[in-house]
């Protein structure tokens, strides 16, 4: 790596890749980015993903583990941290590529297990149990008895095209993002094309917003071009806090320079001289990719003042807000940049006409702009020949919950739910059933069992009354109590609503009231509260149409559907909690009942000494009981007792 | 260009470009609104005004929706009256239920819509937040268990006021408005100007009261009470109480304090006379220096304390005279004679302002510990303390003030509109430069609403160039004209627009049109009124050549003046 990041290198992949001019490099030059990009290694290269979820899982050690065992052992080779693949389940993701050979995988290698597998891999005694998959081309030498990557359901199902990149090269490395055709396409755009050709190029392509509302980007970046003005604004909108949704985080991990190139695209599109990356405070290790990456491009003439020699100017910025969940609303966004109070406003005006500081503004996602050079460099048929009638391409999805495989994945529009839960995800974890799927986050709805057959397609959805939103999806089995869950939503929303309009403050405050006393336990309550409690679910359904009907933004107006999706589809779970006070997935702590089996207890005192609030009493060595009115639910006692004497209905 | 949409099966001319509120208020429909405010953009945050239009998924809010042609509307559906009713008892689950103790029953917009919207049950129920009433400034409550957060208070404070003093603090139920780091009033930057009091739909922001103290004062013997009031508090006494004005009824309003148990009734309009020949003089004298300053005028509280905190250099030029009502404070406090049985003087003074409030507690405005004005009322206040103590204004006899200060110069209430001051004062350098009149159109100048005004009279060969502020808005125009090296020989602030016709003691939800209905009262009166200025009132002549001959602590006039420094809140 270091012989790649001297001047010459720099100088060469300016002058004789990225300025070169015809779309066919020769041989020569070719030759040398096939050695930046370390396509046939002479040493053995070791890739370490790091990720936040890989360094959370402590990758950082695995890579300095892996250096110093090659170290150790005075061995030439390379320990390259990669960006993240996406199985997070996986995580440290730890490769090894040895010289003419496949590539192999191994999945969760802990600092402690690298010398272990380094050791089996040179001395061809493969550490098969951590083994994932071995992938390669170029026709390299495959493993015996090892799955190919493509055979393995999670990544076999998948459609890797913004993800493409994740993963395979240092995303700290500007060279190898050059070696692997970065930044072309945009040196070509800005070569060939004029602003509206740019526009028109990707409206053709049927590229459609990825941040939920699926409004067509060329159309977008249209309107804001032919708003009269003397500057515009390109905001990359990388500020994802859904709860669960991780998909720009990776993409900023794992292939900063591709959103870097996509908002030189988009901002040559619509004539803006300034792009803002708007990125939630609290994400330092995106932050810090991004940064280096950004001084990089600077470094390179890609971006700043009159970028090689073709008279277009761009600073991109990068903003850090403090900003809240309602600061993904557009009109609020902007509120927050220019330093208000991150509260919507009303529209229109649209941004594209008056947005920030007053200026056309075009708003789009990461994935949105992770399209977007991959399009310039294929061409819009390319791009038009994967997906849908309606939808184009591909989506990402952060995918949690209870399937066996969880992650960050890419799958073709049209893909069908059910082959990202039973394929991709690979069925429950522990043998549960399958109760629903859960997409778009906290203003998302339920996709049922039946509706599992449905597209991955805005407009399919739509029609079906799903949203398609930023991208969360959260597969749910019987363990999970769905009154819960709506609840969490519901407190979710409530804590982050900016407060301006009525439906929306009070509305989403009254609506976790009443849900709260849903699952409350039902002690200390006379006959009044009871009837209250009735009054309340009454009220439910009208304050969610209303706050639906009426609210200002997008948060208020979607806030009650995972409410009422879960009405309209497990109706029944809401009246065993409300009429038989029994919660089915034994989650809410409230209608729990703790109880010993006199049989089994042993009188060991473990349960008595956990209770947080002294419910349980009893004589050591004696069967021990629980006092009803006391307990809260909590489950210490059934979690600690290793008799099995605790039950619960 | 016009156009017809359809209106609830009905079709109705609206035109391009107006919203589809005005649209319906136009052709008879009337729509609830709660944060809208008229000359304001609309935010949309009540969601009140919505209605159906066909075609769109959601219900539209029709105070900043514009017209189209193909609109099919739908003002009051099912559909569209649910939403409104549930917007409303979102609200009021919660409300304080204590409507009986407000201070804006029967004039709270929230009750009169819930009324409106046929609330009678309390469907929608829960936790109410309890936060505190904040009663640490001397002239306004914050009230926050009854704000709905419609949000004009602070609209009003960042555009019109300028102070930017309230904002939105936390979110979701937990969001309030409050000072920086929701801290109390009086660590804030608030000026007490009223203007938030004005535009609240509820008791949740109101004047602090002093109506307790008063009636406490008004039950002892052993000490003499005496009133004075502005000149345009009768007139807006009237409006409050719903009498029809008429020219006798300050002389009403004398008779029925005096009932109320009051031993001397003055008028502040003396003060003001006072205030504008002392002006007048210090143009005169500044006449003789060549290197003058610009002269600020700070006859309004409110504006004082924004200069103290957000324009610490302009205080050199603040003339250092108080303001009317601390003139006629000082006088009282030295001429209303104290004797045995009635060793202290108690003083209150009505206004139509609620930075007086404040003004009155000023260090600087009292004497050995003593303050000029003990106590402050609005006008609404007054209404209140004349309806307790039975008092049918409409069925008493007239009675005159007191000496000395009986009689006041329609300059004086002229000076409650803004402009009024600069032209009195130029009324009267006219008149001491022996020019029988003031140049009309250059005065006609000041008579306008736009928030920067500026003439240039000419009197006795000497020409006087003046600009008056009206509203705090304008400042940044003078401030500009300053820089470009313009001297003024008087300018004029008022931190309300309109100037104290617009004041925040005056009736809630004061619209612009009553604004201009009070002002245009004031010209009239002072067209007709036969003593025009000071210099014609026989009061301040009395003053001048007797009282403060024989008044030792007035005889140099230091009492009339007091001093300004920097002051530090939280911004």
């Amino acid at each position: 790596m270091k012989q790649t990041k001297d001047s010459g290198t720099k100088d060469f992949l300016v002058s004789e890749v990225l300025l070169h001019s015809s779309d066919t490099l020769p041989p020569e030059t070719s030759r040398k980015l096939a050695e930046i990009r370390r396509d046939k290694p002479s040493v053995p290269i070791i890739y370490v993903a790091t990720g936040s979820a890989a360094i959370i899982a402590g990758s950082d050690a695995t890579a300095k583990a892996a250096k110093q065992y090659l170290e150790e052992m005075g061995m030439r080779g390379e320990v390259v941290r990669t960006g993240c693949h996406g199985p997070a389940a996986f995580e440290p993701l730890f490769c090894v590529h040895l010289p003419g050979k496949n590539k192999l995988f191994f999945r969760n290698i802990t600092e402690d297990k690298v010398e272990p597998l380094l050791n089996g891999v040179f001395h061809n005694d493969m550490p098969l149990e951590d083994l994932v998959a071995q992938s390669g081309s170029y026709g390299f030498e495959a493993w015996h008895e090892i799955p190919f990557m493509e055979e393995v359901p999670f990544f076999r199902l998948q459609k890797r095209v913004v993800l493409g990149n994740c993963g395979c090269y240092d995303p700290e490395s500007i060279e190898e993002y050059i070696a692997r055709g970065g930044y072309r396409a945009f040196l070509k755009t800005i070569r060939n094309y004029t602003h509206e050709e740019v526009c028109d190029i990707v409206e053709r392509s049927g590229l459609r917003g990825r941040s939920g509302g699926g409004f067509l980007t060329g159309l977008k970046w249209k309107y804001a071009l032919n708003s009269a003005s003397d500057s515009r604004y390109l905001i990359c909108n990388a500020k994802e806090s859904d709860p669960g949704s991780y998909a720009d985080r990776s993409v900023l991990e794992g292939d900063p320079h591709r959103l870097i190139e996509g908002i030189c695209i988009a901002s040559y599109a619509i004539g803006a001289s300034t792009a803002i990356i708007y990125l939630k405070t609290g994400s330092p290790h995106p932050l810090a990719r991004l940064r280096k990456a950004l001084e990089a491009a600077a470094d390179y003439g890609i971006t700043g003042h009159n970028i090689l020699s073709s008279g277009f100017n761009l600073e991109i910025l990068i903003r850090e807000e403090a900003g809240a969940f309602v600061c993904g609303e557009e009109t609020a966004l902007i509120a927050s940049l220019e330093g208000k109070r991150g509260m919507p406003e009303l529209k229109p005006p649209y941004p594209t006409t008056s947005g920030l500081y007053g200026k056309p503004t075009v708003i789009n996602n990461v994935e949105t702009l992770m399209n977007v050079s991959l399009i310039m460099s294929h061409g819009p048929e390319w791009f038009r020949s994967m997906g849908t009638e309606g939808s184009k391409g591909t989506k990402l999805f952060s995918l949690g919950g209870r399937g066996r495989y969880t992650g960050l994945i890419e799958v073709e529009m049209g893909t069908t739910f059910r082959t990202i839960t039973e394929g991709i995800a690979d069925g429950i974890r522990d043998g549960k059933a399958f109760k629903t799927l859960q997409i778009g986050g906290p203003s998302g709805t339920f996709i049922t069992e039946k509706n599992l057959d449905l597209p991955v397609d805005f407009d399919v959805l739509r029609a079906n009354g799903i949203a398609m939103g930023s991208g969360g999806l959260i597969i749910i089995d019987e363990t999970t109590c769905l009154v819960d869950f709506v609840r969490f939503y519901m407190e979710f929303i409530h804590r982050e609503s900016c407060g301006k309009c009525i439906p929306c403050r009070e509305g989403t405050g009254r609506m976790l009231e009443i849900l709260e006393n849903v699952v409350r336990k039902p002690l200390n309550e006379d006959s009044n509260s009871t009837l209250e409690r009735f009054k309340g679910v009454m009220q439910l359904e009208t304050i969610a149409s209303v706050m639906k009907d009426t609210s200002l933004c997008g948060l208020g107006q979607t806030a009650p559907n995972p409410f009422i999706s879960a009405l309209d589809n497990y109706r029944e779970e809401f009246e065993e909690h409300i009429f038989d006070r029994r919660c089915r997935a034994n989650v809410c702590r409230g209608l729990r009942t703790f109880s010993i089996d006199v049989e089994k207890c042993t009188g060991c005192t473990v349960c008595a000494a956990k209770c947080p609030v002294n419910a349980i009493y009893g004589t050591r060595l004696q069967p021990f009981f629980i006092v009803e009115d006391k307990c809260i639910g909590c489950g210490v006692c059934y979690d600690v007792c290793k008799f099995s004497a605790v039950t619960v209905k | 260009m016009q156009f017809t949409i359809e209106v609830n099966n009905k079709s109705i001319r609206a035109e391009k470009g107006e919203t589809i509120l005005s649209a319906l208020n136009r052709n008879g429909i009337i729509i609830p609104t709660l944060c809208r405010m008229a000359e304001f953009t609309p935010t949309g945050a009540c969601r009140m005004c919505v209605v159906e239009v066909e075609g769109r998924d959601r219900l539209v809010t029709a105070c900043s929706a514009p017209v189209e042609e193909w609109m099919k509307i739908k003002t009051h559906s099912p559909r569209v009256i649910r939403a409104r009713k549930t917007i409303v008892e979102l609200l009021l689950s919660n409300h304080p239920d204590d409507c009986l103790y407000c201070d804006r029953n029967l004039d709270c917009e929230l009750q009169r819509l819930s009324d409106e919207m046929q609330v009678r049950e309390r469907r929608i129920r829960g936790s109410k937040i309890k936060p505190r009433r904040d009663q640490s400034s001397p002239a306004i409550v914050r009230e926050l268990s009854k704000c709905i957060l419609c949000g004009r208070c602070l609209r009003v404070c960042e555009e019109v006021v300028t102070a930017t003093s309230i904002d939105f603090i936390g979110r979701g139920r937990y969001t309030h408005v409050g000072p920086a780091m929701d801290r109390d009033f009086n660590f804030s930057s608030c000026i007490h100007c009223g203007q938030c009091v004005l535009v609240c739909p509820t008791g949740a922001l109101h004047e602090k009261h002093y109506l307790s103290e008063v009636q406490e004062q008004l039950s002892k013997s052993d000490v003499t009470r005496v009133l004075q009031y502005s000149p345009l508090v009768p007139y807006a006494l009237a409006e409050e109480l719903g009498v029809k004005y008429n020219r006798d009824f300050d002389r009403l309003l004398n008779a029925a304090l005096r009932k109320t148990g009051f031993d001397k009734i003055f008028l502040s309009g003396t003060g003001t006379d006072i205030l504008i020949t002392e002006l007048t003089d210090t143009i005169i004298r500044a006449r003789e220096n060549p290197d003058r300053k610009t002269l600020v005028v700070s006859a309004c509280p409110a504006w004082v304390k924004y200069c103290e905190q957000f324009r610490p250099e302009l205080l050199p030029l603040l003339s250092t005279l108080k303001t009317p009502q601390q003139i006629s404070g000082a006088i009282i406090k030295s001429v209303v004679p104290v004797s045995d049985d009635k060793p202290r003087v108690y003083t209150v003074s009505v206004t139509p302002c609620t930075a007086m409030k404040f003004e009155a507690r000023r260090d600087s405005m009292t004497r050995k510990g003593i303050s000029d004005i003990d106590t402050v009322l609005t006008v609404r206040e007054l209404a209140r303390l004349i309806v307790l103590y039975g008092i049918d204004i409409t069925n008493i006899d007239p009675e005159p003030a007191d000496e000395p200060m009986a009689l006041r110069s329609s300059a004086s209430l002229l000076a409650e509109s803004a402009g009024g001051i600069t032209e009195s004062v130029l009324r009267l350098l006219a008149a001491r430069m022996g020019e029988k009149e003031t140049e009309k159109p250059a005065l006609k100048k000041l008579r306008n609403t736009n928030s920067f005004r500026e003439t240039i009279v000419t009197a006795g060969g000497e020409s006087f160039h003046v600009a008056v502020v009206d509203g705090l808005k304008g400042l940044a125009k003078i401030r500009q004209m300053i820089d470009g090296g313009a001297k003024y020989d008087l300018v004029e602030v008022m931190a309300c627009p309109g100037g104290c016709v617009n004041g925040g003691g005056m009736l809630p939800a004061g619209s612009r049109e009553a604004v201009k209905q009070r002002t245009r009262f004031i010209w009239q009166t002072d067209d007709q009124e036969a003593v025009r200025g000071p210099e014609q009132s026989a009061s301040v002549t009395d003053l001048y050549g007797r009282v403060f001959e024989q008044c030792s602590e007035l005889a140099d006039k230091k009492l009339f003046n007091t001093h300004f420094s920097k002051r530090d809140v939280l911004l």
